[in-house]
């Protein structure tokens, strides 16, 4: 495999299950060294992309390769040249960490001594030398991803799927899950990497491919993707449902598109594309005309409005389709 | 950040890495290896949690004290001879006969936590993941057995049979645990999760105990009786329990008269039903 041949090629994969197409079409091209997002809601079929990818899954149509070798025809060429994380740390409690990773490293058919040594690097790598030794039962929710995350390394493989790795998750440890992944990339492997949240996929990714219904419909760097959603969101939360006309006026001004008033919530919420002028002039506006708010602040365009821009519906939550 | 010591597969440019040929000498050699791999995993857990020896040897050793002490001396073995020496047998099979639990929680819990999705992602050889998880339980059913050999022998249980005898209805036992780990391999993907793997025990508990473990069948109702007399857990203690010289309390039936040839033709049959079951449904995890 050369540097300029794609890492990944998916060209019209379909999966069916049951009741539910899960996958439709799907086309993805990932060149090598670069970490890709794969956003979409659950149900949109990206789990079931990274499984028939992983060779975990067989697929119904279309053809796939990954790191030079074809999915269906040479699993075992595959199999030596990812690492898969899913959507749960597939670790072993009862084992420590090391146990674990020395395991994993006979699996992979390393070296009785290349398993011991590649299990301490690795350790040392994801920062989890002191908890060596203990039964992963003892790991915080980080740890473990993080551990997960080295027993998909051990390999060191040219593409590593990650599902989810940050589902579940408290904000610290997600951080340090994010600070993992950037390393590996920094060492050159391919990474895909599905995720619900924009902000992960914005975090991570160098180049981002929005699923829906089984197929990619968005395919763009994350800048181009923000300026194809629009930017960064100035919401306001009135106290009552009675200011929003004029909470609404006063946003306007600094707003690129039309405000959107949701009584519901008592929110007014716009387009914004210089933050933190938009924010000071709404707020001084606000205060100009004595109307007490609750809240104000900016915020990234959720995983719902992104849908709601790139297809013209909302993202759908369908659960318990990809097995 | 340390240098990774491990060559990236496929990275030279030059031909193929050696690794990539997959000769049948090859293939059968990581097979084995695999499996070994997987076996230690096994023997470390019984390391790391010698409580769980503990729960699982405290019921067959608490159901001795029970049946043996508590109801023994109402108890009663057709034809005669002592109750306690009539039990052991019984404790061993019904040891085994549960034991498929063990299987299947295990099986659950790899499936449920991604553990089994991450043995396919990798290039090991798949059977291991199957052959890994009955050699270990295999021999975490020898330890068993072992233990409670010991326990019985500290109740006054003997053996009269000899060794030869005495090994080979060990032998047997161990054989009806090797049948049932296909079952508990195939109950355990049936399974959703680990707390529905809880309610295995409501299969596991009529399976070990309408048999011929605490009475005999022939003290039974006749249409438990019949069930009890075909339990394939009856067969392996009947002919147990002839073979270590203890009272058997045999009735006339075909099946307790041929106890020792069904105490090999049940697991055999158990084997060849589910073993195909087992395997099918591992390789439906990729549909």
């Amino acid at each position: 495999m050369t540097l300029t041949e794609p890492a990944i090629v998916a060209e019209g994969l379909r999966k069916q299950y049951k009741e539910k197409r899960a996958l439709d079409g799907f086309d993805l091209t990932v060149p090598p060294g670069m970490v890709y997002g794969l956003l979409g809601p659950n149900g949109a079929g990206k789990t079931t992309a990274v499984r028939i990818l992983a060779t975990l899954v067989k697929l119904d149509g279309g053809r796939a390769e990954v790191a030079g070798f074809d999915v269906a025809a040479k699993p075992r060429q595959v199999r030596r040249r990812i690492g898969f994380t899913g959507q749960f740390a597939a670790v072993d409690e009862v084992l420590t960490g090391r146990q674990n990773l020395r395991m994993f490293g006979r699996l992979f058919h390393l070296g009785a001594k290349d398993a011991v040594r590649r299990a301490d690097e690795l350790l040392e790598q994801f920062d989890l030398i002191d908890a060596a030794n203990k039964g992963v039962k003892e790991y915080s929710g980080g740890m473990r991803r993080r551990l997960d995350l080295a027993a998909s390394m051990i390999l060191a493989p040219q593409v590593l799927f990650l599902d989810e790795p940050t589902t579940g998750l408290d904000p610290r440890s997600r951080n340090e899950v994010w600070e993992s992944i950037r390393s590996l990339v920094s060492q050159g492997t391919t990474v895909l990497l599905t995720t619900q949240y924009l902000d992960e996929a914005d975090q991570l990714a160098e180049r981002i491919a929005v699923i829906d219904r089984g197929r990619v419909i968005a395919d763009d760097s994350p800048a181009g993707l923000k300026n194809r959603i629009g930017g960064d969101r100035i919401e306001v939360v009135a106290y009552q449902t009675a200011d929003l006309p004029a909470v609404a006026k006063a946003v306007s001004r600094a707003a690129s598109a039309e405000p959107e008033i949701d009584d519901e919530g008592r929110k007014v919420h716009a387009e914004v594309r210089d933050r933190v002028a938009a924010l000071t002039e709404v707020a001084r506006s606000l205060q100009d005309q004595g109307l007490a708010i609750e809240d104000i602040g900016l915020r990234r365009p959720t995983l719902d409005e992104v849908f709601l821009t790139l297809t013209g519906h909302h993202a759908e939550e369908e659960e318990g389709v990809v097995a | 950040m340390s240098t990774p010591s491990i060559v990236r597969p496929g990275a030279d440019a030059g031909g193929r890495p050696e690794m990539d040929v997959d000769g049948l000498g090859q293939r059968l050699h990581w097979a084995v290896a695999d499996s070994w791999t997987i076996v230690r995993r096994g023997l470390t857990h019984y390391v790391r949690q010698p409580s769980n020896i503990a729960w699982q040897l405290g019921f067959p050793i608490v159901s001795v004290l029970l049946f043996g002490y508590v109801f023994g001396s109402a108890m009663s073995v057709p034809g005669g001879g002592d109750y306690r020496e009539f039990l052991m047998p019984g404790m061993f099979g019904m040891t085994m006969a549960m034991g498929f639990m063990n299987t299947a929680y295990v099986v659950v819990y790899d499936t449920a936590r991604g553990v089994t999705d991450r043995f396919r992602s990798m290039p090991m050889a798949p059977s291991a993941v199957v052959t890994g998880r009955g050699g270990s339980d295999l021999i975490g059913a020898a330890m068993d057995l072992l233990v409670l050999a010991m326990t019985a022998l500290v109740v006054g249980w003997r053996s009269d049979g000899g060794l030869p005898a005495t090994l080979a209805a060990f032998a047997l036992f161990l054989l009806l645990r090797f049948a049932l780990i296909w079952v508990g391999i195939w109950l355990g993907m049936l399974v959703p999760n680990e707390e529905a793997a809880g309610s295995l025990f409501a299969v596991a508990f009529p399976f070990a105990m309408i048999s011929s473990v605490f009475v005999a069948p022939a003290q039974m109702p006749d249409w438990l009786a019949a069930i009890a007399l075909w339990n394939p857990v009856s067969s392996t203690v009947t002919a147990a329990r002839d073979l270590f010289g203890n009272p058997v309390a045999l009735g006339d039936t075909w099946v307790e008269q041929n106890a020792l040839l069904m105490a090999i033709v049940w697991p055999i049959v158990i084997t060849a039903v589910f073993l195909p079951l087992a395997v099918r449904r591992f390789q439906r995890l990729s549909r």
